[in-house]
Parts: structure tokens; sequence; C-alpha cells
């Protein structure tokens, strides 16, 4: 098999056990979506237009909430900042690309997405080559999955019984991407960081505290390397 | 057609903000403790983002040990520090959330 094709499946293969964690989300966004008075047209358009998961949840409970759409949008907009973050943490590995794939593999850029790639790409004892099949691989398959489950979401809404911990998987699987990555001191205590100033900033507007978790959360890991 | 334009809006700047840096350093290196900085932001972020999902917002101090979410996940965060196993981290979080409920009715 082709490395491009090898990759590729890869990266598919990467996010499958992860799925059981973002199948439920996408129902649950779907049907919330609809609970909050939000057409199914646009409840499923917000899937593709948008494709971030707690970026929708906040949109749908603000839509709910009757909040002006410049409030809306300067939520949305702050919560989705971590992106940039990303962004630039994808830069060494995607830098050399054409522009059309940087163009597509941004579009697919999602918290589920980055933490599968730049888990394999911090993999120093694997040196990959065509990292780009790879993301696009993972993408492509979360992006599948997203709109599908939204599209059962809209379709089941109400059948999804609410007492159902499905919400729970998310956080799951995060913990489940994330604690394999630390590897020394300095990433466990700019963990530990980020998630305690998450805590003490929790009351900030415009839901500032993740960003400002995530500066804390690096600005730690930086000083405890330096010692 | 209002959440319309408000849908696009957020649409467009998050994918500005996915675009911003792949886009934007053509071919150039980072400098050296830049890329140091990076290697954090995802043990940074993500953590944040799980506390959030565990905790909910203005829950009282006093309240985080009688948590059911938190103490699931931080089951799950020691199956996944010692098996480094997403599905059986994920499944053994959500057994205990589950038997934290029936249980102990958490």
């Amino acid at each position: 098999m082709s490395q491009p094709k090898k990759e590729f499946l890869n990266g598919i293969k990467a996010t499958l056990p992860i799925m059981i964690g973002v199948v439920p989300f996408g129902l649950i966004y779907g049907a919330a979506a609809l609970k909050a008075g939000i057409p199914a047209s646009i409840a499923q358009a917000m899937s593709v237009i948008v494709f971030a998961g707690s970026a929708q949840f906040i949109i749908t409970r603000l839509v709910g909430a009757d909040t002006p759409a410049l409030v809306i949008i300067l939520t949305a907009f702050i919560v989705n900042l971590r992106h940039m973050l990303y962004s630039v943490s994808l830069v060494p590995h995607l830098k050399d690309l054409s522009s059309r794939w940087k163009w597509l593999l941004s579009y697919l850029l999602i918290d589920e997405s980055y933490a599968v790639a730049i888990a394999r790409y911090q993999d120093q004892q694997d040196e990959i080559t065509h990292k780009h099949w790879y993301f696009l691989g993972a993408g492509l398959a979360l992006w599948s999955i997203w709109q599908v489950c939204t599209a059962a979401g809209i379709i089941l809404g109400a059948q999804i019984p609410e007492s159902w911990p499905l919400d729970f998987a998310i956080p799951l699987t995060f913990i489940a991407l994330v604690v394999p990555m630390l590897k020394d001191r300095a990433d466990v205590l700019a963990a530990l960081t980020a998630s305690g100033v998450v805590l003490l900033a929790a009351g900030l507007p415009y839901k500032l505290d993740l960003i400002v978790a995530a500066f804390a959360g690096i600005a730690v890991g930086i000083g405890a390397t330096r010692q | 057609m209002n959440l319309w334009l408000t849908i696009l809006a957020v649409g467009l700047l998050t994918y500005l903000m996915r675009l911003s840096f792949i886009g934007l350093l053509r071919g150039r290196t980072l400098p050296p403790a830049l890329q140091h900085a990076l290697r954090f932001v995802p043990v940074a972020v993500l953590p944040a983002i799980i506390v959030q999902e565990l905790v909910p917002q203005g829950s009282e101090r006093d309240a985080l040990l009688h948590n059911p979410r938190l103490l699931a996940g931080v089951v799950a965060a020691l199956v996944a520090w010692y098996t480094r196993n997403v599905l059986l981290t994920i499944g053994v979080g959500m057994a205990t959330l589950i038997v934290l409920h029936m249980v102990f009715g958490m």
C-alpha cells in the first residue's frame, strides 16, 4: 500500500475508539438544537458551517435564551479562540503544504482531530512522512460521523432520554486522549495549572476562562522546563 | 434569517482562526522558544476543557467532593494513565458514573 493511503487509513483508525464519545455528542447536539427552537435545516447547517461541538452547544443554549446575535457571535468567537493555539502548534508539521491542503485541513481542525494528530506528531520515536494524509483521514472520519449523528439527533430528538448521561462521554474522550500525552513533570504541571485556573476563572464573561487557563498552563509548563 | 447570518459569521470567524497560523506561516520556521511553548498547547487546553465539563459552573467548592462526574473523571484518568487504552478509559469512566448514580445515589 502506498504511504499516503496508509497514513490516511491510520488517521481514520486512530479516531475509531473516540467515536464512542463523538457519536453521543452529535446525537444530543441535534436533539438540543431542536429543543431550543432551532429549525432542523439550520441545526444541520451549523454542523457543516461551524463544525465545533462545544461552540454549537453554547450557541444552542444562547439561542434558546433569546440572546442577541452579536453576543452569540462574540461568545462563540472566544470559545473558539483555542483553535488559534491549535493552528500555531501545527505549523511545524504542516508548514510545507500547498495552500489547498492548508485550507482543507484548517476546515477539519477540531479538538478531536487536533488531539489525535498532535499525539502522533509529538511521538518522536515514530518519524512519519505524509503527516497531512494522517490528519485528513482523522478529520474526514470525524466530520462524517459528526454530520450523520447530528442528523440522527435531529430525527430522534425527544426520543433520546435526557436522564442518560450521554454528554459524559465528551470529557471522557478528552481524558483518554490527553492523559497519555503527559510525558514529564512539566506536562503534568501545565495540565494541573490549566485545570485549576479554569475553576478559579469560571466567572469570567464570554467564557474567557478557557483561554486564560490555557495560557496559564503553557506558562507554567515553560517555567517548569527551565528549572 | 438572522440566525443564518449568525451561524455564517461564527463559521467564518472559526474557520479564519483555524487557518490563521497554518495559512500565514508559509514554509517559515518558528523560533525555538515558541516551538517549545507550543509543546504545552494540548496538555493545557484539553485538561481545561475536561474540567469545565466535569465541574458545573458556579458549583460550591464543598460540592466538589460530592460531584459524581468529577470522581468518575478521576477514575478514568487513572485508567488512562496506567493502560493508555481509549476504549477502556471511556468504558470504565462511564461505568463508574453509573455505579455512583445507581448504588450511591449521587
